[in-house]
């Protein structure tokens, strides 16, 4: 062999090589898959907001299905009243972490709502976030023209246990919360809450979590309960001005 | 890809097929298993045996690294300061296994969600870097890649067959499937109930334990004398 390859200054080459090559390529076929990557994450949020209002469709198909079913979208702050921004590329999981993380004060939060046309009539959907076992879960949740009925939900979460607290990206979680009602009759504020795990409960503001995923279950309680009071100002604001009109 | 193969040398270039490279296909799915022999690679076995479907996935994304690693570090073989051998080999593993992580985001996005976590711990998977030092580092590109593919498939096989049972006992189902009918759960009025236990991480290793005593009772050579 011509050269020594165990000399110091072939190993710094080498060393220097590789991760030149190595890097550049992950950076070229990073920068290529991007916009496909982002465009898979954009379709599935259409997706989601449709799933949550019963209408499943293909990741594919979606775009074309938001276009067509979705009449408005508006951001919403904590008193309910519009405020300015862009609702669909809100990104309500870094918002919910930066207030978290004590970057954003609670009444700086923005709610996106979507305006949406169902086979059932109009209904808002209603994007929230909140914290599982091991990291964050997220939901959309319609709800009726009245207000307070429930019409759909779906959520999803980004790593709990396959099998217990992963449940509630499941139907057998989700179809529980059609008709259930976040308001009493008289406009009292319910909540919709998460009791533990295969009581059956017959609760019209409340239904039943995940066995053996508790904290999961927790978390999407406390999600709801939270997030579902700040729209709840939004949609008593909504339903009585159309009311009166 | 003989072509690959053949190498100035003195003696005949060997077929690729020969009798003894294919022993290295076949050696690593039961004499010489990554999991069952080796206990190699459990932690992944523990983390990704909860649905089939995973578990194939994994294997997949497994079966490319480790077989394009292996050709690659047997290519650099003898440019590979020694010093830095083990880097290198991280280096290349690593970049491998992003490189699946953003094709399998860019292309089956709904794949990728769910094993996304895991194929970062590709990386880790002590099967990848046990081939790339012991084999790949002294072996032609050819051998190198046929050792990583059997590897794999020894690797795949125990996985696959983890997530069955834990799939079946754990969830009633089978890459994604019902088998265990909707009606016998007990929430449904029946009698049966899902075994939580098997969705839980401890039972894999139960299950790889069993594999292995099964294993051995047939394979009695692999039974260490005392």
């Amino acid at each position: 062999m011509a050269f020594d390859k165990n000399s110091n200054s072939f190993t710094f080459l080498f060393a220097t090589i590789l991760v030149t090559v190595v890097g550049t390529l992950l950076a070229v076929t990073y920068i290529g898959l991007k916009p496909a990557y982002e465009e898979n994450v954009r379709r599935e949020k259409m997706q989601n907001i449709l799933a949550s209002m019963n209408v499943r469709v293909e990741r594919d198909a979606a775009p074309a299905k938001y276009e067509e079913l979705i009449s408005e979208t508006f951001l919403v702050n904590g008193e309910g009243k519009p405020v300015e921004g862009d609702a669909f590329s809100l990104d309500v999981l870094k918002q919910y972490k930066d207030w978290k993380a004590g970057v954003l004060e609670l009444d700086q939060l923005k709610y996106p709502v979507y305006k949406a046309t169902g086979s059932e009539g109009q209904v808002y959907i209603l994007p929230m976030v909140g914290t599982g076992l091991w990291g964050p879960v997220w939901g959309y949740v319609s709800v009726k023209k009245d207000g307070r009925t429930v019409y759909g939900s779906t959520f999803d979460h980004k790593g709990e246990t396959p099998g217990l607290g992963a449940e509630i990206a499941t139907p057998m979680f989700q179809d529980q919360f059609a008709g259930k009602t976040i308001t009493e009759e008289n406009g009292t504020y319910t909540g919709i809450k998460v009791y533990k795990g295969g009581t059956g409960t017959t609760d019209p503001h409340g239904v039943d979590g995940i066995s053996g995923g508790t904290i999961t279950s927790d978390g999407v309680g406390e999600m709801l309960m939270r997030t579902l009071a700040v729209y709840d100002v939004f949609l008593k604001s909504t339903t009585n001005s159309t009311a009166a009109r | 890809m003989s072509t690959e193969v053949a190498t100035p040398e003195v003696k005949p270039a060997e077929p690729l097929f020969s009798k003894k490279n294919r022993a290295l296909i076949t050696d690593p799915l039961n004499d010489n298993n990554p999991i069952t022999v080796q206990v190699l690679g459990i932690c992944s076995a523990l983390a990704i045996t909860v649905k089939m479907s995973n578990a194939f996935v994994m294997s997949i994304s497994v079966l490319f690294v480790v077989v394009l690693g292996n050709m690659i570090i047997s290519a650099l073989r003898n440019v590979i300061p020694s010093r830095i051998r083990i880097i290198a080999q991280l280096v290349i593993a690593a970049g491998l296994v992003t490189l699946v992580d953003i094709t399998l985001k860019a292309y089956v996005y709904d794949v990728a969600k769910q094993v996304g976590v895991y194929v970062g711990l590709i990386i880790t998977n002590c099967i990848i870097m046990g081939r790339f030092e012991a084999f790949a580092m002294g072996n032609k590109v050819g051998p190198s890649a046929l050792d990583g593919f059997g590897n794999a498939l020894g690797y795949a096989w125990i996985l696959v067959a983890v997530a069955f049972f834990r799939e079946l006992f754990g969830s009633g189902s089978l890459m994604g499937v019902r088998i265990i009918p909707e009606s016998w759960y007990a929430t449904q009025g029946g009698f049966y109930f899902n075994n939580n236990m098997m969705i839980l991480p401890p039972m894999a290793l139960v299950i790889v334990g069993i594999i292995i005593w099964v294993q051995r009772t047939y394979n009695t050579k692999l039974i260490e004398q005392a």
